[in-house]
C-alpha cells in the first residue's frame, strides 16, 4: 500500500482522523480510482473539500440535504464509480438510516458512508451532535462493513480499504486530534486487528479513540503488576474473531472499550463472540462505553473522564 | 393529431411546455447534436420510421400490460393493482413508443437511457412492461412475490434484468436518478434518465431535496414523470396532505414542467418526446391518471391500492381490459421478435 506521499514524521503528529479523509480521496483520485465524494454543506469540516480543489466535478455538495446526499451517491455509483458520503456521523448515519438501508445496502451499491465527528469527542457541541449509536446502526445492516480507525494513519488505511473493496462500507472518523498509534499505513486489512501490546492477564479490546486510552491503561496496569494485552479492533465488521479468541483464551479476561454506546457496538460484538465459545472467559466480560445515555457539552478530556472512557476508568474497571 | 396516428414528423410543438422550452425543431436539433454515436442516430431514425409508433398499437400494449398486472397480482394473492394500472399507459409509451432507448437483448448497454421506478410498489407494471419488451419470459410473471422468484414484491436490480436500481422505500428514486444523471453528464454520455414517481410520494421531504439539487445542477438529462392519480393508501392526497399545484411547484423550483393526460398515449408521446428533447433543465411531466384505470370497480378507489383481486374479481376485470388487447393471434406473437424490429437497435455493438 502506498504511503500517500506522506513522510513518516507526519504520522507521528497528533492529528484528527478526519484530516485523513480529504487527503486520501485526493490520493486515490491521483492513483486513477474513479472516485467521487458527496457532502452536505460540511465539506470544510469533513475535509472532503480537498477533493473539490483537486477536481471540482468529482465533489458534489448537495447542501443541507443528507437524504439526497445518499441517493445522489447511489446514483453516481450506478455508473461504476466509488462514491464516498460525508456530513457528521449523527446526520450521515442516523438521519439517513433508511436511505443507507434501502438504497445502499439492499442494492449492495459501491457507496462508502464516511462521516466525521463521531462520538462524544466532538466536545462542546453537545449531545445533539455526539453520535454514539452509529456503529450499532451500521453494523446491523447486511452487506455493510464497519471500520473504526484509531488514528490518522489507520484512518488513511481504512479509507483505502473501503475505496478499493467493492460494496458498502462505514468508516468512522472523529473531530478531535488523535494520538498517533501507527508509524505507517501499511499492514491493515479487512477482518484484521492488531495486537498493539502483548499481555497475559487481561485482553483490552478497543477501537477508535479508546485505543490510545487502552494503551495508557495498560502502562498503568503494568505498574501494578498486571499484564494487559491491547487489541485495536479496527475492523468491527467483519470482526477478527480469531485474534480476539486467541487473546482471550490466553488471558481468560476481556474488557472492551469504545467511544460508543455499550449497546450494539464493539462490546456487544465481542460479547456475542465469546458467548458462542463458552469456557474461555474466567471472569465476566466488562464493556466500557457510553452507558445508554446521550452526550453533553464539555471539553474532550473532561467528557472522557465524566463518561468513564479515559485510561483511569479502564484501569478501575479492570481492577474491579 | 388524430387518435390513431402518431407521426413524429408531424408532431407539433406544444407551447404549453414551459417558458424556457425550445420549439420542437430547436429541441430536435439540440438532441441531434447531443447524440454523438452512430448507434443513436440510427436509433432515432429507426424509432421515427417504426410502424409500431401508432396510438392504436400503444393502447394495445397498455392493455396487455394491464392484463398481466391483474393476472400476476391475482396469482400472487397480494400486490398493488391501483398504482400499477394507473401507470400502464405511461410505461407503454416509454418502452414501446420509442421514447426510452433500450435493448432487451443487452440490458447493460452503456448508451441506454435509464428508467427508475421510484414508486417501487408499482413493480407489476414494470415487470409486465419488461416481459412484454422481452427482458425475460412472460410466463415468469406468474412467480411474482413467491419464494425464489426474480420478481420480488418491490424491484430488485440484482435479480431481474432491466431493473436499473432496487426501489421500494418511497422518496428515494429521484435522488438516485439525479446522481445518475450527474454522473452520465460528467462522463459526456448522452443517455437520459427517466424516473416515475407517485404523486403521494411527493409528500416525502427527500423528493424536494432532490428537486432543488437537480435544478441547481441543471440536469437537462433528467425527466421525472409524476403518476398523478390523486390517491394514496389512506385517502385522497387532498384529504391527507395536499400537493397543490404540482406543475407550478416544479417550475418554481427551476424545472421545466408540463401537465398531460396520463392515459392518452398520443398526448403522452408528445409530452415525453418534448421532455426528452428539452435539455436546458430537468423536466417534470405531471401525468393526470386514474388509480385502477381500466377496471371500473377499481377506478378511483384507494381500497385497491394494495389489495389483490379474488379470482372472480380478476375474471370480471379481465373482461374489461381484454377488449383492448386485440385479436388473439396478434397477442400470441413473440414479443421478443417484435421488440427486435421495433426497439432501439445498436448496430454492431452487440
Amino acid at each position: 500500500m502506498a504511503n500517500g506521499g506522506r513522510t513518516m514524521s507526519d504520522l507521528k503528529l497528533r492529528k484528527a482522523t478526519r484530516a485523513a479523509y480529504g487527503e486520501t480521496l485526493v490520493e486515490l483520485l491521483n492513483e486513477g480510482v474513479d472516485i467521487y465524494a458527496v457532502d452536505a454543506d460540511l465539506a470544510g469540516a469533513t475535509t472532503s473539500a480537498k477533493l473539490k480543489a483537486a477536481d471540482a466535478t468529482r465533489h458534489v455538495n448537495v447542501g443541507i440535504a443528507e437524504q439526497n446526499m445518499i441517493g445522489v451517491a447511489a446514483g453516481i455509483s450506478l455508473m461504476g464509480a466509488t462514491v464516498f458520503t460525508g456530513s457528521f456521523a449523527v446526520f450521515g448515519t442516523g438521519r439517513v438510516y433508511d436511505q443507507i438501508r434501502n438504497t445502499v445496502c439492499y442494492a449492495n451499491l459501491n457507496v462508502k458512508i464516511a462521516p466525521t465527528h463521531a462520538g462524544i469527542s466532538v466536545g462542546a457541541d453537545g449531545g445533539s451532535h455526539q453520535m454514539v449509536e452509529d456503529i450499532a446502526l451500521m453494523r446491523v445492516l447486511p452487506n455493510m462493513r464497519v471500520l473504526v480507525p484509531a488514528d490518522y494513519a489507520s484512518t488513511k488505511a481504512a479509507l483505502r480499504i473501503a475505496a478499493l473493496t467493492p460494496g458498502p462500507f462505514y468508516v468512522r472518523m472523529g473531530r478531535a486530534e488523535a494520538e498517533p498509534i501507527y508509524p505507517s499505513i501499511e499492514g491493515f486489512a479487512l477482518e484484521t486487528t492488531h495486537v498493539l501490546r502483548a499481555g497475559d492477564d487481561v485482553s483490552i479490546i478497543a477501537c477508535g479513540m479508546e485505543v490510545h486510552q487502552a494503551l495508557l491503561a495498560a502502562e498503568r496496569l503494568a505498574e501494578q503488576g498486571l499484564s494487559a494485552e491491547v487489541i485495536d479492533a479496527f475492523s468491527i465488521k467483519p470482526l477478527d474473531e480469531r485474534t480476539i479468541l486467541d487473546s482471550v483464551r490466553k488471558t481468560g479476561f476481556a474488557v472492551t472499550a469504545e467511544e460508543h454506546s455499550v449497546i450494539g457496538g464493539l462490546g456487544e460484538a465481542v460479547a456475542a463472540l465469546l458467548a458462542e465459545h463458552p469456557g474461555i472467559l474466567r471472569k465476566p466480560l466488562r464493556r466500557i462505553g457510553v452507558q445508554d445515555r446521550f452526550g453533553t457539552s464539555g471539553a474532550f478530556d473532561e467528557l472522557f473522564a465524566a463518561y468513564g472512557l479515559d485510561a483511569t476508568a479502564i484501569v478501575s474497571r479492570v481492577l474491579q | 393529431m388524430t387518435a390513431d396516428g402518431l407521426d413524429l414528423d408531424e408532431r407539433d410543438a406544444p407551447s404549453v411546455i414551459g417558458e424556457k422550452c425550445a420549439t420542437d425543431s430547436d429541441a430536435a436539433t439540440t438532441a441531434a447534436a447531443a447524440a454523438s454515436s452512430p448507434a443513436l442516430d440510427a436509433a432515432a431514425t429507426a424509432a421515427a420510421s417504426s410502424p409500431a409508433l401508432d396510438a392504436a398499437t400503444l393502447r394495445q400494449r397498455a392493455a396487455w400490460i394491464r392484463r398481466d398486472i391483474l393476472d400476476m397480482i391475482t396469482r400472487a394473492k397480494s400486490g398493488h393493482p391501483g398504482g400499477s394500472l394507473s401507470a400502464a399507459d405511461i410505461m407503454a409509451t416509454l418502452y414501446f413508443g420509442g421514447i426510452l432507448r433500450h435493448n432487451p437483448e443487452n440490458p447493460a448497454l452503456p448508451e441506454r437511457d435509464r428508467f427508475i421506478l421510484s414508486k417501487g410498489h408499482a413493480a407489476p407494471v414494470l415487470y409486465a412492461t419488461l416481459a412484454e419488451a422481452g427482458y425475460f419470459p412472460r410466463e415468469e410473471l406468474a412467480t411474482l412475490r413467491k419464494l425464489g422468484s426474480r420478481l420480488q414484491g418491490h424491484p430488485d436490480m440484482h435479480k431481474l434484468p432491466g431493473v436499473e436500481v432496487s426501489t421500494g422505500s418511497l422518496g428515494q428514486g429521484l435522488s438516485i436518478a439525479a446522481g445518475l444523471a450527474y454522473a452520465l453528464r460528467n462522463r459526456g454520455e448522452s443517455a437520459q434518465v427517466f424516473v416515475l414517481l407517485g404523486d403521494g410520494e411527493l409528500q416525502e421531504g427527500q423528493i424536494w431535496e432532490a428537486i432543488l439539487f437537480a435544478a441547481h445542477q441543471g440536469l437537462g438529462n433528467l425527466v421525472a414523470i409524476i403518476d398523478n392519480n390523486g390517491l394514496q393508501i389512506d385517502g385522497s392526497t387532498d384529504e391527507i396532505s395536499s400537493l397543490g399545484a404540482i406543475e407550478a411547484k416544479f417550475r418554481a423550483f427551476g424545472w421545466a414542467s408540463h401537465t398531460t393526460d396520463g392515459h392518452d398515449v398520443a398526448a403522452l408521446h408528445t409530452a415525453l418526446t418534448q421532455a426528452k428533447h428539452y435539455t436546458d433543465a430537468p423536466f417534470a411531466l405531471i401525468a393526470h391518471t386514474v388509480k385502477g384505470k381500466g377496471v371500473s370497480f377499481m377506478e378511483n378507489q384507494c381500497g385497491w391500492h394494495g389489495k389483490a383481486p379474488s379470482a372472480e374479481q380478476c375474471a370480471a376485470a379481465l373482461v374489461e381490459v381484454e377488449q383492448f388487447c386485440g385479436p388473439q393471434e396478434e397477442q400470441k406473437e413473440q414479443p421478443q421478435q417484435e421488440s427486435k424490429e421495433r426497439l432501439w437497435q445498436t448496430g454492431g455493438a452487440r
